[in-house]
């Protein structure tokens, strides 16, 4: 009789444990929906990027570079791997022959250069590794004109906080055009010296899968800041008015701007 | 749990002894309360890409552990573990699992234990990084006073305690625990449980920090010294989960060895000593 009551108080009070737990769960799930609860949570992104920053004693520490041993045997092509706008296609079938990077916004003398001209500018080489957000890494051989260069030559103005990059993909269809892939880095990774718009994977042409004719290397954050299909790179003071305001594709879908971690 | 120990005695006659300070009782709660959410949240992350490798990059074709789901002869969704190539039927917990409607659906972990509880990455890290920082914070409270009090000789076995292990384990086993003088310090099996938490939740950082490519950037050695950014994640896993053995086990103590003693003495800080029966 003893045994019986105590294994029905035992199970009581594993069902409480339990109707705790499915509360609290339940708690989590509001507070994830509602964007005053978010905005709490979300402050511990400015934490991370200001400590992040604050470490980067230089400013320029650079990632860590690879072997030509430890290349991964196949890179995983991730988000949009064949875009589907007309002018891109048309771009694309002639091999970006007659296509031409727009440098625009802040600058001094926007520029229009072709990919012959991206590739007679100084490049860098680096052997690095990409990681993904959803946790995986892959690592590749990326060569491409120096983003910094291109500023120079374009000349920024003193208002210029971030540069921004359009991109040819949708990577979601939608009606008021808010699934264009965009991206914004600020100056601190676009001045990086191994901040690239690579034309080059692993000794051959970018492949259309992985951003033809041009994607951004930023490789001190995570993959999805690394935009593919760059059509114009623009110097801008803000990114309030761009997309849904939140400086990128995945930024305005609840990812953090800084993905440094 | 500092030595001179302070005691007074109760109405009943058993002496009472002030065994956690202040310090020590609010850090563990509130480490208690982080890795709940640091789990959880962390389950959703790994949802995002629920398979584990060794080195640098993803050998996504070799992953050592692995949740997935695969459809049968008849059309039905299966749920399986993969760990070392060995696949494991797992439908209903791990790989597939009931969704909000009652469907079995294609899951790592399943809804019940995840942050949020549907699939949902972004908000995941979001939880996860702002935990992370309270953990972290707390933890650097914690280690100060570890060493600046000395409290860590508390966790640190003395020689002769090293001989009596396999005493321990078996008294252990026949569930009799320590009284009397011996109950006013740790034994031997808590001195090492503990000191294995005190080295696992640094780990647990460092493992995590190094999944950063901007930590990296700042500190290659970390890459380095995990063996790659892929054995840090999957190091990360594995260590969150012994702690989630420790936390099995420590429950199960509590509750057998004087659950509102235990209770108490880490709420209070007072804890009762039973005297030894003659």
């Amino acid at each position: 009789m003893k045994r019986a009551s105590s294994l029905s108080r035992r199970q009581t009070l594993l069902r409480m444990v339990a109707g705790a737990g499915a509360l609290g769960l339940a708690a989590c799930d509001r507070v994830s929906r509602s964007v005053s609860g978010m905005s709490v949570i979300d402050s511990a992104e400015n934490v991370t990027r200001t400590i992040q920053r604050a470490l980067m004693a230089p400013r320029e520490a650079l990632a860590p570079e690879y072997s030509p041993a430890d290349i991964s045997p196949g890179f995983k092509p991730n988000g949009s791997v064949d875009p589907d706008d007309p002018d891109y296609i048309a771009a694309r079938d002639e091999k970006f022959v007659n296509w031409k990077l727009q440098v625009s916004g802040l600058v001094e003398r926007p520029l229009q250069l072709s990919l012959q001209e991206l590739r007679q500018m100084p490049s860098r080489t680096q052997i690095t590794r990409h990681d993904c957000v959803e946790g995986w890494s892959c690592i590749g051989k990326w060569k491409g004109a120096l983003l910094k260069n291109i500023l120079d030559a374009a000349g920024l103005k003193p208002s210029t906080r971030y540069i921004a990059l359009h991109c040819a993909d949708q990577l979601e269809q939608t009606l008021d055009g808010s699934g264009q892939y965009y991206e914004t880095i600020d100056l601190v990774d676009a001045y990086h010296p191994q901040t690239i718009l690579a034309y080059e994977l692993n000794d051959e042409d970018l492949p259309v899968s992985h951003g033809a004719p041009l994607r951004l290397r930023v490789e001190r954050q995570l993959g999805y800041k690394m935009a593919k299909y760059v059509m114009g790179i623009e110097a801008i003071d803000s990114f309030e008015k761009m997309g849904r305001g939140k400086g990128g594709f995945w930024e305005d879908r609840g990812y953090e701007w800084y993905a440094g971690i | 749990m500092n030595s001179p120990v302070r005691q007074s005695t109760d109405p009943s006659g058993d002496r009472v002894i002030s065994r956690h300070t202040f310090l020590v009782r609010a850090t563990h709660w509130i480490n208690a309360l982080c890795f709940a959410f640091l789990l959880l949240s962390g389950l959703q992350i790994f949802n995002a890409h629920p398979s584990l490798n060794f080195g640098n990059r993803t050998d996504f074709d070799h992953p050592f552990f692995q949740l997935s789901a695969h459809q049968d002869a008849d059309g039905d969704i299966k749920g399986v573990a993969t760990i070392f190539g060995k696949a494991i039927n797992t439908t209903g917990l791990l790989g597939a699992s009931r969704d909000e409607g009652g469907e079995l659906a294609p899951r790592g972990f399943p809804s019940w234990a995840t942050i949020p509880s549907y699939q949902d990455l972004a908000t995941g890290r979001r939880w996860h990084f702002f935990f992370a920082w309270i953990l972290a914070i707390n933890g650097l409270v914690y280690f100060f006073n570890l060493f600046a009090r000395r409290h860590i000789r508390d966790f640190l076995p003395t020689f002769s305690e090293w001989r009596e292990i396999p005493h321990a384990i078996v008294e252990h086993a026949r569930l009799r625990f320590p009284k009397g003088d011996a109950a006013l310090r740790y034994n031997v099996l808590q001195k090492l449980a503990y000191l294995s938490v005190i080295v696992a939740f640094p780990l647990l950082i460092l493992a995590g920090l190094t999944m950063s490519p901007s930590i990296d950037a700042t500190f290659p050695w970390l890459v380095s010294l995990f063996g790659g950014r892929q054995s840090a994640r999957s190091i990360h896993f594995l260590v969150a989960f012994y702690l989630v053995g420790f936390i099995l086990v420590h429950l199960a103590m509590v509750l057998i060895s004087g659950f509102l003693n235990n209770m108490r003495s880490m709420i209070t800080g007072r804890y009762k000593i039973e005297e030894e029966t003659p």
